[in-house]
Protein backbone atom coordinates (compact mmCIF):
# COMPACT_ATOMS: atom_id res chain seq x y z
CA UNK A 1 0.00 0.00 0.00
CA UNK A 2 1.21 3.44 -0.92
CA UNK A 3 -0.32 6.72 0.29
CA UNK A 4 -0.34 9.47 -2.32
CA UNK A 5 -0.92 13.13 -1.42
CA UNK A 6 -3.97 14.79 -3.03
CA UNK A 7 -4.00 18.56 -2.51
CA UNK A 8 -4.45 20.15 0.89
CA UNK A 9 -7.25 18.03 2.33
CA UNK A 10 -7.07 14.53 0.86
CA UNK A 11 -5.09 11.29 0.62
CA UNK A 12 -5.19 8.44 -1.86
CA UNK A 13 -4.47 4.90 -0.64
CA UNK A 14 -3.03 3.21 -3.70
CA UNK A 15 -3.41 -0.57 -3.47
CA UNK A 16 -2.17 -1.42 -6.94
CA UNK A 17 0.96 -3.60 -6.92
CA UNK A 18 4.09 -1.46 -7.21
CA UNK A 19 5.43 -3.47 -10.14
CA UNK A 20 3.52 -5.14 -12.93
CA UNK A 21 5.72 -8.23 -12.71
CA UNK A 22 3.76 -10.72 -10.71
CA UNK A 23 4.33 -14.43 -11.26
CA UNK A 24 0.74 -15.15 -10.23
CA UNK A 25 -0.48 -13.45 -13.40
CA UNK A 26 -2.89 -10.59 -13.96
CA UNK A 27 -6.12 -12.35 -12.96
CA UNK A 28 -4.89 -13.26 -9.52
CA UNK A 29 -3.51 -9.78 -9.00
CA UNK A 30 -6.72 -7.94 -9.94
CA UNK A 31 -8.81 -10.09 -7.64
CA UNK A 32 -6.37 -9.39 -4.80
CA UNK A 33 -6.42 -5.65 -5.43
CA UNK A 34 -10.23 -5.57 -5.34
CA UNK A 35 -10.19 -7.54 -2.07
CA UNK A 36 -7.59 -5.14 -0.61
CA UNK A 37 -9.67 -2.12 -1.63
CA UNK A 38 -12.74 -3.60 0.06
CA UNK A 39 -10.75 -4.50 3.18
CA UNK A 40 -9.34 -0.96 3.46
CA UNK A 41 -12.71 0.64 2.75
CA UNK A 42 -14.29 -1.42 5.54
CA UNK A 43 -11.39 -0.74 7.92
CA UNK A 44 -11.39 3.04 7.28
CA UNK A 45 -15.18 3.13 7.64
CA UNK A 46 -14.86 1.30 10.96
CA UNK A 47 -12.11 3.62 12.21
CA UNK A 48 -14.22 6.63 11.28
CA UNK A 49 -17.22 5.20 13.19
CA UNK A 50 -14.93 4.74 16.21
CA UNK A 51 -13.74 8.34 15.94
CA UNK A 52 -10.17 7.30 15.14
CA UNK A 53 -10.30 8.81 11.66
CA UNK A 54 -11.70 12.12 10.52
CA UNK A 55 -12.73 12.23 6.85
CA UNK A 56 -15.75 13.70 5.08
CA UNK A 57 -15.54 11.19 2.24
CA UNK A 58 -14.20 7.64 2.00
CA UNK A 59 -14.37 6.76 -1.69
CA UNK A 60 -13.24 3.32 -2.83
CA UNK A 61 -12.48 2.78 -6.52
CA UNK A 62 -10.83 0.14 -8.72
CA UNK A 63 -7.46 0.06 -6.98
CA UNK A 64 -7.57 2.99 -4.54
CA UNK A 65 -9.43 4.44 -1.58
CA UNK A 66 -9.70 8.24 -1.47
CA UNK A 67 -10.02 10.05 1.84
CA UNK A 68 -11.27 13.60 1.33
CA UNK A 69 -11.97 16.31 3.88
CA UNK A 70 -9.10 15.18 6.09
CA UNK A 71 -7.99 17.85 8.60
CA UNK A 72 -4.25 17.01 8.65
CA UNK A 73 -3.33 14.72 5.75
CA UNK A 74 0.36 14.14 6.65
CA UNK A 75 -0.49 13.16 10.25
CA UNK A 76 -3.39 11.01 9.06
CA UNK A 77 -1.15 9.30 6.49
CA UNK A 78 1.38 8.52 9.22
CA UNK A 79 -1.34 6.94 11.36
CA UNK A 80 -2.83 4.93 8.52
CA UNK A 81 0.63 3.54 7.76
CA UNK A 82 0.54 1.81 11.17
CA UNK A 83 -2.89 0.24 10.52
CA UNK A 84 -3.61 -3.01 8.75
CA UNK A 85 -6.65 -4.18 6.85
CA UNK A 86 -7.09 -7.87 6.30
CA UNK A 87 -8.64 -8.92 3.04
CA UNK A 88 -10.87 -11.95 3.09
CA UNK A 89 -9.18 -14.55 0.91
CA UNK A 90 -10.57 -14.34 -2.59
CA UNK A 91 -13.21 -16.95 -3.54
CA UNK A 92 -13.66 -18.24 -0.01
CA UNK A 93 -16.27 -17.60 2.60
CA UNK A 94 -14.58 -16.90 5.90
CA UNK A 95 -16.16 -18.52 8.96
CA UNK A 96 -15.14 -15.59 11.10
CA UNK A 97 -14.86 -12.60 8.83
CA UNK A 98 -12.45 -9.90 9.98
CA UNK A 99 -14.56 -7.16 8.48
CA UNK A 100 -18.36 -7.09 8.61
CA UNK A 101 -19.48 -8.72 5.37
CA UNK A 102 -21.77 -6.53 3.29
CA UNK A 103 -25.52 -7.08 3.36
CA UNK A 104 -26.86 -9.29 0.59
CA UNK A 105 -29.26 -7.81 -1.97
CA UNK A 106 -31.13 -10.03 -4.43
CA UNK A 107 -31.99 -8.28 -7.66
CA UNK A 108 -34.66 -9.90 -9.84
CA UNK A 109 -33.42 -9.74 -13.43
CA UNK A 110 -35.14 -10.53 -16.72
CA UNK A 111 -32.30 -11.83 -18.85
CA UNK A 112 -33.26 -10.34 -22.22
CA UNK A 113 -30.39 -7.98 -23.02
CA UNK A 114 -29.54 -7.25 -26.65
CA UNK A 115 -25.88 -8.13 -26.14
CA UNK A 116 -26.36 -11.63 -24.64
CA UNK A 117 -25.22 -13.33 -27.89
CA UNK A 118 -22.13 -11.13 -28.02
CA UNK A 119 -21.26 -12.02 -24.39
CA UNK A 120 -21.93 -15.71 -25.12
CA UNK A 121 -19.50 -15.52 -28.05
CA UNK A 122 -16.87 -13.93 -25.87
CA UNK A 123 -17.37 -16.47 -23.09
CA UNK A 124 -17.38 -19.39 -25.56
CA UNK A 125 -20.80 -20.56 -24.42
CA UNK A 126 -24.42 -20.00 -25.42
CA UNK A 127 -26.97 -17.52 -24.06
CA UNK A 128 -28.33 -19.95 -21.41
CA UNK A 129 -24.70 -20.51 -20.37
CA UNK A 130 -24.22 -16.76 -19.81
CA UNK A 131 -27.45 -16.50 -17.83
CA UNK A 132 -26.50 -19.50 -15.70
CA UNK A 133 -23.13 -17.97 -14.93
CA UNK A 134 -24.58 -14.58 -13.97
CA UNK A 135 -27.31 -16.17 -11.88
CA UNK A 136 -24.84 -18.23 -9.89
CA UNK A 137 -22.21 -15.56 -9.30
CA UNK A 138 -22.11 -13.75 -6.00
CA UNK A 139 -21.15 -10.20 -6.83
CA UNK A 140 -19.95 -7.46 -4.52
CA UNK A 141 -20.13 -3.69 -5.02
CA UNK A 142 -16.49 -2.65 -5.34
CA UNK A 143 -17.26 1.03 -5.72
CA UNK A 144 -19.81 3.49 -7.08
CA UNK A 145 -19.32 6.09 -9.78
CA UNK A 146 -20.42 7.20 -13.23
CA UNK A 147 -23.87 8.11 -11.84
CA UNK A 148 -25.41 8.19 -8.34
CA UNK A 149 -26.15 4.62 -7.29
CA UNK A 150 -24.21 2.97 -10.13
CA UNK A 151 -22.24 0.18 -8.49
CA UNK A 152 -19.26 -1.54 -10.11
CA UNK A 153 -19.87 -5.21 -9.27
CA UNK A 154 -16.94 -7.59 -9.02
CA UNK A 155 -17.24 -11.36 -8.88
CA UNK A 156 -16.63 -12.48 -12.44
CA UNK A 157 -13.18 -13.94 -13.10
CA UNK A 158 -10.78 -11.84 -15.17
CA UNK A 159 -10.94 -14.25 -18.12
CA UNK A 160 -14.62 -13.37 -18.59
CA UNK A 161 -13.87 -9.66 -19.07
CA UNK A 162 -15.72 -8.18 -22.05
CA UNK A 163 -14.89 -5.06 -24.05
CA UNK A 164 -17.23 -2.06 -24.19
CA UNK A 165 -19.12 -1.29 -27.37
CA UNK A 166 -16.94 0.59 -29.84
CA UNK A 167 -19.81 3.05 -30.29
CA UNK A 168 -21.79 3.59 -27.08
CA UNK A 169 -25.59 3.56 -27.26
CA UNK A 170 -27.09 7.04 -27.00
CA UNK A 171 -29.67 5.78 -24.52
CA UNK A 172 -29.57 2.82 -22.18
CA UNK A 173 -32.83 2.41 -20.20
CA UNK A 174 -32.89 2.62 -16.40
CA UNK A 175 -32.56 -0.81 -14.78
CA UNK A 176 -30.39 -2.23 -17.55
CA UNK A 177 -28.02 -4.91 -16.27
CA UNK A 178 -24.76 -4.77 -18.20
CA UNK A 179 -21.15 -5.91 -18.37
CA UNK A 180 -17.90 -4.11 -19.19
CA UNK A 181 -14.35 -5.15 -18.45
CA UNK A 182 -14.52 -7.45 -15.46
CA UNK A 183 -17.43 -5.53 -13.93
CA UNK A 184 -21.18 -5.93 -13.95
CA UNK A 185 -23.36 -2.87 -13.36
CA UNK A 186 -26.96 -1.69 -13.35
CA UNK A 187 -27.92 1.68 -14.84
CA UNK A 188 -29.88 3.57 -12.11
CA UNK A 189 -31.22 6.09 -14.64
CA UNK A 190 -31.44 6.18 -18.42
CA UNK A 191 -28.19 7.47 -19.88
CA UNK A 192 -25.81 6.96 -22.79
CA UNK A 193 -23.66 3.89 -22.24
CA UNK A 194 -21.22 1.49 -23.82
CA UNK A 195 -21.66 -1.54 -21.54
CA UNK A 196 -22.98 -4.81 -22.97
CA UNK A 197 -26.65 -5.29 -22.03
CA UNK A 198 -27.61 -8.68 -20.56
CA UNK A 199 -30.89 -7.97 -18.79
CA UNK A 200 -33.21 -5.65 -17.01
CA UNK A 201 -34.53 -5.12 -13.48
CA UNK A 202 -37.59 -3.25 -12.27
CA UNK A 203 -35.96 -2.34 -8.96
CA UNK A 204 -35.21 1.28 -8.18
CA UNK A 205 -31.46 1.57 -7.73
CA UNK A 206 -31.29 5.13 -6.46
CA UNK A 207 -33.96 7.07 -4.59
CA UNK A 208 -33.02 10.31 -2.84
CA UNK A 209 -35.95 9.91 -0.42
CA UNK A 210 -34.88 6.42 0.70
CA UNK A 211 -32.47 5.68 3.54
CA UNK A 212 -29.95 4.66 2.35
CA UNK A 213 -30.56 6.34 -1.03
CA UNK A 214 -28.58 3.75 -2.99
CA UNK A 215 -29.65 0.10 -3.09
CA UNK A 216 -26.03 -0.78 -3.87
CA UNK A 217 -23.27 0.78 -1.79
CA UNK A 218 -19.62 -0.28 -1.54
CA UNK A 219 -19.35 -3.68 0.16
CA UNK A 220 -22.94 -4.77 -0.63
CA UNK A 221 -23.14 -8.38 -1.88
CA UNK A 222 -25.41 -8.86 -4.86
CA UNK A 223 -27.18 -11.76 -6.55
CA UNK A 224 -28.79 -11.29 -9.95
CA UNK A 225 -31.65 -13.76 -9.49
CA UNK A 226 -34.22 -14.81 -12.08
CA UNK A 227 -37.32 -12.70 -12.20
CA UNK B 1 -43.71 35.25 7.31
CA UNK B 2 -42.41 33.27 4.37
CA UNK B 3 -43.65 34.05 0.85
CA UNK B 4 -42.35 33.25 -2.58
CA UNK B 5 -40.18 34.69 -5.31
CA UNK B 6 -41.47 34.69 -8.86
CA UNK B 7 -38.86 34.16 -11.56
CA UNK B 8 -39.64 36.66 -14.33
CA UNK B 9 -36.48 36.02 -16.34
CA UNK B 10 -34.25 33.10 -15.35
CA UNK B 11 -31.28 34.09 -17.52
CA UNK B 12 -28.71 31.74 -19.05
CA UNK B 13 -28.14 29.62 -15.95
CA UNK B 14 -29.51 30.47 -12.53
CA UNK B 15 -29.49 27.68 -9.96
CA UNK B 16 -30.35 27.23 -6.31
CA UNK B 17 -27.15 26.65 -4.34
CA UNK B 18 -26.19 26.20 -0.73
CA UNK B 19 -22.99 24.65 0.59
CA UNK B 20 -23.62 21.37 -1.24
CA UNK B 21 -24.07 17.75 -0.22
CA UNK B 22 -20.72 16.41 1.02
CA UNK B 23 -20.56 12.88 2.40
CA UNK B 24 -22.19 10.97 -0.48
CA UNK B 25 -19.25 10.62 -2.88
CA UNK B 26 -19.02 6.88 -2.14
CA UNK B 27 -22.47 6.51 -3.76
CA UNK B 28 -21.45 8.55 -6.80
CA UNK B 29 -23.20 11.75 -5.66
CA UNK B 30 -21.22 14.93 -6.46
CA UNK B 31 -20.59 17.55 -3.78
CA UNK B 32 -22.23 20.41 -5.72
CA UNK B 33 -22.88 23.72 -3.88
CA UNK B 34 -22.00 27.35 -4.63
CA UNK B 35 -18.85 27.68 -6.74
CA UNK B 36 -17.72 30.47 -4.36
CA UNK B 37 -18.99 29.39 -0.94
CA UNK B 38 -17.46 32.46 0.77
CA UNK B 39 -19.52 34.76 -1.47
CA UNK B 40 -22.74 32.90 -0.67
CA UNK B 41 -21.93 32.94 3.06
CA UNK B 42 -21.34 36.70 2.93
CA UNK B 43 -24.60 37.30 1.05
CA UNK B 44 -26.43 35.24 3.68
CA UNK B 45 -24.84 37.15 6.57
CA UNK B 46 -25.81 40.44 4.94
CA UNK B 47 -29.52 39.52 4.91
CA UNK B 48 -29.49 37.99 8.41
CA UNK B 49 -29.53 34.33 7.31
CA UNK B 50 -27.45 31.51 8.66
CA UNK B 51 -24.43 31.09 6.39
CA UNK B 52 -25.43 27.72 4.86
CA UNK B 53 -28.87 28.99 3.70
CA UNK B 54 -29.71 28.41 0.05
CA UNK B 55 -29.48 31.32 -2.38
CA UNK B 56 -29.26 31.71 -6.14
CA UNK B 57 -26.14 31.40 -8.27
CA UNK B 58 -26.64 33.69 -11.27
CA UNK B 59 -24.45 33.22 -14.36
CA UNK B 60 -23.35 36.02 -16.71
CA UNK B 61 -26.66 37.24 -18.15
CA UNK B 62 -28.37 38.16 -14.88
CA UNK B 63 -32.02 37.53 -14.01
CA UNK B 64 -35.26 39.20 -12.90
CA UNK B 65 -37.22 38.22 -9.82
CA UNK B 66 -40.32 39.45 -8.00
CA UNK B 67 -40.76 38.64 -4.30
CA UNK B 68 -44.41 38.47 -3.29
CA UNK B 69 -43.77 40.20 0.02
CA UNK B 70 -41.29 42.74 1.34
CA UNK B 71 -37.91 41.20 1.96
CA UNK B 72 -34.18 41.87 2.17
CA UNK B 73 -31.72 40.65 -0.45
CA UNK B 74 -27.97 40.87 -1.04
CA UNK B 75 -25.94 40.24 -4.20
CA UNK B 76 -22.26 39.27 -3.91
CA UNK B 77 -19.79 38.30 -6.63
CA UNK B 78 -19.45 39.62 -10.17
CA UNK B 79 -19.75 43.32 -10.95
CA UNK B 80 -23.33 43.88 -12.11
CA UNK B 81 -26.09 46.49 -12.01
CA UNK B 82 -28.79 45.80 -9.46
CA UNK B 83 -32.14 47.56 -9.65
CA UNK B 84 -35.19 47.40 -7.40
CA UNK B 85 -38.04 48.70 -9.49
CA UNK B 86 -36.53 51.87 -10.98
CA UNK B 87 -34.22 52.42 -8.03
CA UNK B 88 -30.54 51.47 -8.42
CA UNK B 89 -29.09 49.18 -5.75
CA UNK B 90 -25.59 47.99 -4.97
CA UNK B 91 -23.89 44.68 -4.72
CA UNK B 92 -22.30 43.72 -1.41
CA UNK B 93 -24.86 45.18 1.00
CA UNK B 94 -28.39 44.44 2.23
CA UNK B 95 -31.14 45.85 0.01
CA UNK B 96 -34.79 46.23 1.03
CA UNK B 97 -37.20 45.03 -1.67
CA UNK B 98 -40.88 46.02 -1.31
CA UNK B 99 -43.42 43.25 -1.89
CA UNK B 100 -44.24 42.98 -5.60
CA UNK B 101 -41.26 45.09 -6.71
CA UNK B 102 -39.09 43.73 -9.54
CA UNK B 103 -35.50 42.93 -8.63
CA UNK B 104 -33.21 43.03 -11.67
CA UNK B 105 -29.68 41.68 -11.56
CA UNK B 106 -28.01 42.89 -14.76
CA UNK B 107 -25.47 41.07 -16.90
CA UNK B 108 -22.07 40.72 -15.26
CA UNK B 109 -19.79 43.57 -16.36
CA UNK B 110 -16.73 41.91 -14.85
CA UNK B 111 -16.56 38.38 -13.55
CA UNK B 112 -19.10 35.70 -14.32
CA UNK B 113 -21.30 34.75 -11.37
CA UNK B 114 -23.27 36.43 -8.57
CA UNK B 115 -24.80 34.89 -5.48
CA UNK B 116 -28.13 36.27 -4.32
CA UNK B 117 -29.32 35.72 -0.76
CA UNK B 118 -32.92 36.40 0.26
CA UNK B 119 -33.98 36.78 3.90
CA UNK B 120 -35.20 33.36 5.06
CA UNK B 121 -33.35 31.55 2.28
CA UNK B 122 -34.72 29.75 -0.78
CA UNK B 123 -36.81 26.99 0.81
CA UNK B 124 -37.04 24.36 -1.93
CA UNK B 125 -37.03 20.83 -0.45
CA UNK B 126 -33.69 19.40 0.65
CA UNK B 127 -32.38 16.45 -1.33
CA UNK B 128 -29.75 14.40 0.53
CA UNK B 129 -29.27 17.26 2.97
CA UNK B 130 -28.87 20.05 0.42
CA UNK B 131 -30.98 22.32 -1.79
CA UNK B 132 -28.24 22.66 -4.41
CA UNK B 133 -28.82 22.01 -8.10
CA UNK B 134 -26.35 19.41 -9.28
CA UNK B 135 -25.88 19.98 -13.01
CA UNK B 136 -23.93 16.73 -13.51
CA UNK B 137 -26.10 14.13 -11.77
CA UNK B 138 -29.40 16.02 -11.94
CA UNK B 139 -29.99 15.92 -8.18
CA UNK B 140 -31.80 18.83 -6.52
CA UNK B 141 -34.04 21.41 -8.18
CA UNK B 142 -33.77 21.95 -11.94
CA UNK B 143 -32.09 25.18 -13.10
CA UNK B 144 -34.59 28.07 -12.89
CA UNK B 145 -37.03 28.66 -15.72
CA UNK B 146 -39.13 31.74 -16.45
CA UNK B 147 -42.31 31.58 -14.39
CA UNK B 148 -40.94 29.39 -11.58
CA UNK B 149 -42.14 30.18 -8.07
CA UNK B 150 -39.53 29.70 -5.35
CA UNK B 151 -40.65 29.28 -1.75
CA UNK B 152 -38.91 31.42 0.86
CA UNK B 153 -38.10 30.37 4.41
CA UNK B 154 -38.87 32.34 7.53
CA UNK B 155 -36.31 35.11 8.19
CA UNK B 156 -34.19 34.19 11.19
CA UNK B 157 -32.40 37.44 11.97
CA UNK B 158 -32.15 41.12 11.09
CA UNK B 159 -30.05 42.27 8.13
CA UNK B 160 -26.42 43.01 8.96
CA UNK B 161 -25.90 46.67 9.89
CA UNK B 162 -23.39 47.37 7.11
CA UNK B 163 -23.44 49.94 4.33
CA UNK B 164 -20.76 48.43 2.17
CA UNK B 165 -18.45 45.41 1.93
CA UNK B 166 -15.19 45.16 0.03
CA UNK B 167 -15.79 43.29 -3.23
CA UNK B 168 -13.54 40.38 -4.01
CA UNK B 169 -10.99 40.74 -6.80
CA UNK B 170 -12.08 39.92 -10.36
CA UNK B 171 -8.74 39.51 -12.13
CA UNK B 172 -8.39 38.73 -15.82
CA UNK B 173 -5.18 36.83 -15.04
CA UNK B 174 -5.36 34.11 -12.40
CA UNK B 175 -2.47 32.62 -10.48
CA UNK B 176 -3.50 29.36 -8.87
CA UNK B 177 -1.40 27.45 -6.36
CA UNK B 178 -1.22 23.72 -7.08
CA UNK B 179 0.27 20.73 -5.30
CA UNK B 180 1.56 17.96 -7.53
CA UNK B 181 -0.04 14.55 -7.34
CA UNK B 182 -1.59 12.11 -6.96
CA UNK B 183 -0.56 11.00 -10.50
CA UNK B 184 2.18 13.40 -11.62
CA UNK B 185 4.33 10.28 -12.07
CA UNK B 186 2.14 9.43 -15.08
CA UNK B 187 3.55 12.50 -16.85
CA UNK B 188 6.97 13.41 -18.19
CA UNK B 189 9.09 15.94 -16.25
CA UNK B 190 8.50 18.27 -19.21
CA UNK B 191 4.75 18.09 -18.54
CA UNK B 192 5.24 19.37 -15.00
CA UNK B 193 7.44 22.20 -16.35
CA UNK B 194 4.76 23.09 -18.91
CA UNK B 195 2.01 23.06 -16.29
CA UNK B 196 3.95 25.33 -13.95
CA UNK B 197 5.70 27.44 -16.58
CA UNK B 198 3.20 28.26 -19.32
CA UNK B 199 -0.09 30.15 -19.44
CA UNK B 200 -3.44 28.46 -20.11
CA UNK B 201 -6.71 30.03 -21.25
CA UNK B 202 -10.14 29.22 -19.85
CA UNK B 203 -12.13 27.52 -22.61
CA UNK B 204 -15.77 28.40 -23.46
CA UNK B 205 -16.65 24.74 -22.69
CA UNK B 206 -16.18 25.40 -18.96
CA UNK B 207 -19.14 24.95 -16.63
CA UNK B 208 -19.97 24.03 -13.03
CA UNK B 209 -18.36 20.61 -13.52
CA UNK B 210 -14.98 21.97 -14.45
CA UNK B 211 -12.91 24.77 -15.92
CA UNK B 212 -11.52 23.42 -19.19
CA UNK B 213 -8.23 24.99 -20.16
CA UNK B 214 -6.41 25.28 -23.44
CA UNK B 215 -2.69 25.68 -23.88
CA UNK B 216 0.37 23.45 -24.07
CA UNK B 217 -0.72 19.78 -24.02
CA UNK B 218 0.81 17.82 -21.14
CA UNK B 219 2.73 14.76 -22.38
CA UNK B 220 2.25 11.45 -20.58
CA UNK B 221 5.07 9.19 -19.43
CA UNK B 222 2.71 6.26 -18.84
CA UNK B 223 0.39 5.23 -21.66
CA UNK B 224 -2.88 3.41 -21.18
CA UNK B 225 -5.88 3.82 -18.95
CA UNK B 226 -5.83 4.58 -15.26
CA UNK B 227 -8.35 2.47 -13.34
CA UNK B 228 -11.11 4.81 -12.09
CA UNK B 229 -10.24 6.56 -8.84
CA UNK B 230 -11.80 9.12 -6.52
CA UNK B 231 -11.63 12.80 -7.45
CA UNK B 232 -11.45 15.94 -5.32
CA UNK B 233 -12.46 19.57 -5.84
CA UNK B 234 -9.63 21.30 -7.70
CA UNK B 235 -8.18 18.15 -9.24
CA UNK B 236 -6.32 19.00 -12.46
CA UNK B 237 -7.26 16.07 -14.67
CA UNK B 238 -5.57 15.51 -18.00
CA UNK B 239 -7.72 13.71 -20.60
CA UNK B 240 -6.34 12.04 -23.72
CA UNK B 241 -5.88 15.34 -25.61
CA UNK B 242 -3.45 16.56 -22.92
CA UNK B 243 -5.45 19.74 -22.17
CA UNK B 244 -5.92 20.13 -18.41
CA UNK B 245 -9.31 20.52 -16.77
CA UNK B 246 -9.80 21.80 -13.21
CA UNK B 247 -12.74 20.16 -11.45
CA UNK B 248 -15.29 22.44 -9.77
CA UNK B 249 -18.26 21.73 -7.47
CA UNK B 250 -20.30 19.45 -9.77
CA UNK B 251 -17.31 17.20 -10.60
CA UNK B 252 -17.83 13.45 -11.00
CA UNK B 253 -16.87 11.44 -7.92
CA UNK B 254 -14.50 9.13 -9.81
CA UNK B 255 -12.56 9.41 -13.05
CA UNK B 256 -10.20 7.43 -15.22
CA UNK B 257 -7.77 10.08 -16.42
CA UNK B 258 -4.70 10.87 -14.34
CA UNK B 259 -4.73 13.90 -12.03
CA UNK B 260 -1.38 15.70 -12.32
CA UNK B 261 -1.99 18.20 -9.51
CA UNK B 262 -4.65 19.71 -7.24
CA UNK B 263 -5.48 23.43 -7.03
CA UNK B 264 -5.49 24.78 -3.45
CA UNK B 265 -8.36 27.22 -3.95
CA UNK B 266 -10.65 26.98 -6.99
CA UNK B 267 -12.96 29.87 -6.07
CA UNK B 268 -11.22 32.40 -8.42
CA UNK B 269 -12.26 30.13 -11.31
CA UNK B 270 -15.92 30.81 -10.44
CA UNK B 271 -15.43 34.29 -11.93
CA UNK B 272 -13.17 33.28 -14.84
CA UNK B 273 -14.75 34.08 -18.20
CA UNK B 274 -13.65 32.19 -21.28
CA UNK B 275 -10.30 33.57 -22.40
CA UNK B 276 -9.12 34.33 -18.86
CA UNK B 277 -5.42 33.51 -18.46
CA UNK B 278 -4.56 30.92 -15.81
CA UNK B 279 -1.05 30.32 -14.50
CA UNK B 280 -0.23 27.55 -12.04
CA UNK B 281 2.52 27.71 -9.49
CA UNK B 282 3.74 25.32 -6.83
CA UNK B 283 3.36 26.05 -3.13
CA UNK B 284 5.91 28.56 -1.76
CA UNK B 285 8.37 26.95 0.56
Amino acid sequence: MRIRPVGRHALLLDLAPAEATDPAGPSRRETDVAADVEAWRAELWRRRELGELSAVEIVPAAATVLLDGVPDPPATAARIATWTATALPADTVAAEPTATPGRLVEIPVTYNGDDLPRVADRWRTDVPGVVRRLRHTEFQVAFCGFAPGFGYLTGLPAELAVPRLATPRTRVPAGSVALAGRYAGIYPTASPGGWLLVGRTELTLFDTTADPPALLSPGTRVRLVDR
Amino acid sequence: MSGTVEVLRAGALTTVQDLGRPGWAHLGVPRSGALDPAALRLANRLVGNVEPAAGLEITLTGCELRPTRATTVAVVGAEADVRIGHRPGDTGRPLAVPGGAVLRIGPARRGLRCWLAVAGGIAVPQVLGSRSTDTLAGIGPAPLRDGDLLPLGTPTGPPAPVDVTVPGPLPTDLRLTVRLGPRHDWFTPAAVDLLLGTAYQVSPLSNRVGARLSGAPLPRAVAGELPSEGLVLGAVQVPADGQPLVFLADHPTTGGYPVIAVVDDVTPLAQARPGTTVRFHGPQR
